[in-house]
């Protein structure tokens, strides 16, 4: 693997960018600055990166109840998306649909959903657009483990390589739906194995590194695009946060607590790119710098924004209702 | 513009024929909609195929070709969810759900996606689909095969919901909600697709929310749409001999809903009669009864009376099922009971 010196800031400044973030978001919640609940990528970030960084905004995702991390890796201006998690009119979707509905159509982002897995029919939607027309665009579908024991899934597995779509699964295995831990809910050891029930590969990665991940899904994407059809990869990890804001997550032990400390996907990262001499320390703690200025910035930008006008929980319902 | 009968099964084809011919974008797709037409054993006479459980899609197959006419797995679920995804990202589809019954199996993507995503995204989305789908008793199909539950989409901000009873009214209504940039649920009755009418050849539109008055009167109004408008000008009919003269209003949509035209007509009348083949809590019978009684009260003369089926699922052995479809004389009684 050669990676340009682009695509190695891309991929610190993204998962830096989605973690600061997150823990950004984390505060505010817990401060009870912002209204709602959310649910915290931080922990996933090589996942979206990974990922992401093989598509361009014509490409499509559809993401989950946990789609910050999706947005920014896809190209969300996170000013606008902090003001959506503030419920302001400026926000992403004018505060109509929060964290959990978070979505992005300029640069194909089709959503956060609050269904688990609802995502895979909807992916296969932009998938059979794409084949339709042609237009090259290719659509991944990330979803959580918890989400592979919905039929959904199944079915839109299934009809994407029927279909031959161009569509990618990526299962973000976090180890947990919600509190129950993945022996309990999964039958299957592997879920990348279920691939073989839809004639498609299927691989198992460490979705802590980066690296692995961006391996992963540069050859599933390749083929998506060339038309070969669709592709499953499962990548392993944790969420540091629990299931959502608030949850103690008395059902992870220290000892997993510390083992996930230990393979943190960005400081995995970074001791990978110094060993290697691919990127300095300055480089990143330069990046660094500008991120929490950033941050901040879209902070003030959603706190200081407006709240939509009231008359706004009328509109949007349809194009056109006479 | 040339009219001819159709059928109302071939006015539905010859819609989805000429918007497949005029926008490549409308693609349909659903269980059995090709249903083995283009594959090689089946040329001849056994060409055209399938074309749906009910040939409502015969022909368009050969004419569009296998990607523009998707058979499916059975797979409601990814079905929906399909014609969501691909309405938000630039297609037209018009997504066939064989029978009302089975859209339980994929309500999530209806009234969790569809329905709610231009909200959700402040606007931002647009979900131009149709889903087409059999209703209706009266075939023996009994309770997962023929219930009619539009209410129950009609109640979903979001969808708008159709269901139309000539074959004039389908071509018309179903090019309008494939043009129409919100998600339609468009509902055939399948005792109707073999009913001719007269059908102009050319491609129109009927705007959605317009209701059509089938027949003019002055002493009562009966508001329905669907099968029970034949059930009702049937009535109509028989009530003339008495002298007395019934207004038919048909909906043809449940939402939006013509209600400027309901009122009228019961300003006219000052008696309202509502007909329904869907069951009656939380209904279309109980919404327009309740439309009337807030807004048109005082012009009444008689208590509104509803006609619906009754609160239970339908019934399969056939004299359960006839007792369980609204009757001509069931309307006819009550339409003279309320003018005495």
């Amino acid at each position: 693997m050669s990676f340009t010196k682009e695509k190695l800031l891309y991929a610190y400044t993204t998962m830096k960018k989605i973690r600061l973030f997150e823990e950004k978001v984390y505060e505010l919640f817990t401060e009870g600055q912002m209204p709602g609940f959310a649910h915290l990528y931080a922990g996933e970030e090589a996942m979206a990166t990974g990922v992401c960084a093989h598509l361009t905004e014509k490409d499509f995702i559809t993401s989950t109840h946990r789609g910050h991390g999706h947005c920014i890796a896809k190209g969300a201006d996170i000013k606008l998306m902090m003001a959506e998690l503030y419920g302001k009119s400026t926000g992403l979707c004018k505060g109509k649909g929060g964290s959990m509905h978070i979505a992005d159509m300029d640069i194909g982002m089709l959503g956060a959903n609050g269904i688990v897995g609802a995502g895979g029919p909807l992916a296969c939607g932009a998938g059979l657009m794409a084949k339709t027309l042609g237009t090259g665009q290719v659509t991944i579908c990330f979803f959580g483990d918890g989400a592979c024991e919905q039929g959904t899934m199944h079915e839109a597995m299934n009809l994407a390589c029927s279909w031959n779509l161009p569509v990618v699964f990526v299962c973000e295995n976090n180890g947990f739906a919600e509190s129950t831990p993945f022996g309990y809910h999964c039958a299957a050891k592997n879920i990348s194995d279920r691939a073989v029930a839809y004639d498609m590969p299927g691989i198992t990665v460490d979705g802590s590194d980066f690296f692995s991940v961006y391996e992963a899904a540069e050859q599933a994407i390749g083929r998506a695009r060339r038309g070969d059809g669709p592709s499953l990869i499962e990548c392993l990890g944790f969420r540091y946060y629990g299931h959502f804001i608030g949850d103690p997550m008395i059902y992870v032990t220290e000892e997993d607590q510390q083992r996930n400390r230990a393979r943190d996907p960005i400081e995995t990262f970074k001791k990978r790119v110094l060993e290697h001499e691919l990127l300095s320390e300055e480089e990143m703690s330069e990046i660094d710098g500008k991120l929490v200025a950033d941050i901040e910035e879209a902070v003030e930008f959603g706190r200081e924004s407006p709240l939509p006008d009231i008359k706004e929980v009328l509109t949007d319902v349809y194009v056109n209702y006479p | 513009m040339t009219a001819r009968k159709k059928t109302f099964r071939g006015a539905i084809n010859e819609a989805l024929r000429l918007e497949m011919r005029r926008d490549p974008t409308v693609i349909i797709f659903g269980e059995d909609v090709a249903g083995g037409a283009t594959l090689p054993h089946m040329e001849g006479e056994n060409r055209e195929a399938w074309g749906g459980v009910e040939g409502v899609t015969k022909g368009l197959a050969p004419e569009f070709g296998r990607n523009r006419v998707l058979d499916t797995p059975i797979s409601e679920s990814a079905i929906i969810g399909t014609a969501v995804g691909a309405a938000t990202t630039g297609l037209r589809p018009v997504a066939e759900m064989m029978f009302i019954d089975f859209l339980g199996v994929c309500f999530d993507q209806i009234y969790n996606q569809g329905a709610k995503m231009r909200y959700m995204f402040g606007g931002k989305a647009q979900v131009p689909m149709v889903i087409r789908s059999m209703i209706g008793a009266g075939t023996g199909a009994a309770a997962q095969h023929s219930g009619s539950h539009y209410s129950i989409f009609a109640h979903v901000p979001g969808l708008k919901t159709v269901v139309p009873s000539t074959p004039y009214d389908a071509k018309g209504l179903l090019i309008s909600a494939i043009r129409d940039n919100d998600p339609v649920m468009f509902f055939e009755h399948k005792v109707l697709y073999d009913m001719e009418g007269e059908v102009p050849e050319d491609d129109y539109t009927i705007p959605l929310g317009v209701a059509d008055v089938k027949r003019e009167g002055k002493d009562a109004t009966i508001v329905t749409l669907g099968r029970m408008v034949h059930f009702s000008l049937e009535a109509a009919e028989k009530l003339a001999i008495d002298g007395l003269e019934i207004e038919v209003v048909d909906l043809r949509s449940l939402s939006p809903m013509d209600e400027s035209a309901i009122l009228e007509s019961v300003t006219k009348t000052h008696r309202l009669v509502v007909v329904d083949e869907d069951n009656p809590r939380c209904s279309l019978a109980t919404d327009v009864i309740a439309l009337v009684a807030d807004q048109a009260f005082d012009y009444l003369d008689a208590p509104c009376k509803m006609i619906t089926a009754p609160h239970t699922p339908v019934p399969f052995s056939p004299g359960l099922e006839n007792a369980y479809i609204p009757s001509v004389d069931r309307i006819v009684s009550t339409v003279k009971s309320l003018i005495g």
